[in-house]
């Protein structure tokens, strides 16, 4: 142990860190996010049986999910989900509600201003930085691009 | 049918973000940044849109559908009021998703104490 180089170590710590179960972190990322997309589905259903157009299902259904999201992260109940589905949890929408929420907590005691209100956006921040300045950069593309 | 085609649809994008996060150093917070991003892109280049003609929920219920909806909103946007409308479309588009995210998450953090990792 005391001979090692620092490669030596650096492999002999990896063969340490343990392995996850590939499989069976699949199986369950498939699952539960399967399953959360199904959810998903019945809500828009539920908001077209009621008349709403594309645009209001779309917003009403992400509004839906992101409340869900953001109440079962304050219960502790999307952590708990989060362990077991992994990515399952985490690509929807309601992960996105779950990482806006779970800094936000977590950072109370800091105060409201840079406490809560500033760390809620910890991961939601870069996700508005790309997703807002990709979707302007898209939008000018197609102009320049159907115009040229 | 539909609902099979949701989950399916839904299950295979968390799988693929399982892989990765998986087999790489990458963290949660760079999977939702990353497939965010891709969908703006996949958007943008008129990929995604068959996907979730398809999936349904399935497709647009993961962040990738989000920037999906980023990205449809900003070309939408494009056509009906040119440059104005490219920097506005978008983020309108996504309106519903981000209000709750900051009404929601600030009301919950109020109201919960954060639980004790186990």
């Amino acid at each position: 142990m005391e001979n090692m180089n620092k490669k030596e170590y650096q492999r002999y710590a990896e063969q340490r860190v343990p392995k996850p179960t590939f499989l069976k972190n699949n199986t369950m990322a498939f699952v539960v996010g399967g399953v959360i997309c199904v959810l998903g589905q019945f809500i828009r259903n539920w908001l077209v049986e009621n008349g709403l157009d594309d645009k209001a299902v779309a917003a009403g259904t992400a509004i839906i999910l992101v409340f869900l999201g953001a109440l079962l992260t304050g219960l502790g109940v999307y952590d708990k989900i989060g362990k077991v589905g992994g990515a399952g949890s985490l690509v929807p929408i309601t992960g996105f509600s779950n990482a806006v929420v779970s800094p936000a907590m977590e950072f109370k005691t800091e105060g409201l201003i840079f406490g809560v209100a500033a760390k809620m956006f910890v991961i939601a921040g870069p996700v508005l930085v790309y997703g807002v300045g990709g979707s302007i950069i898209v939008g000018i593309l197609h102009l320049l691009l159907k115009k040229g | 049918m539909e609902f099979i085609k949701a989950f399916l649809v839904g299950g295979l994008i968390c799988l693929i973000g399982q892989v990765i996060l998986d087999n790489t150093k990458l963290t949660p917070a760079h999977i939702l940044v990353i497939f965010l991003t891709a969908g703006v892109v996949l958007g943008g280049i008129g990929v995604y849109e068959p996907i979730v003609k398809f999936g349904g929920a399935g497709a647009t219920v993961p962040i990738v559908g989000f920037g999906y909806s980023l990205s449809q909103g900003a070309i939408e946007g494009a056509k009906a009021k040119g440059v104005i409308g490219a920097f506005t479309g978008g983020i309108t588009a996504a309106a519903g998703g981000i209000g709750a995210a900051i009404l929601f998450g600030y009301v919950m953090a109020l109201v919960f104490k954060p639980k004790t990792k186990s």
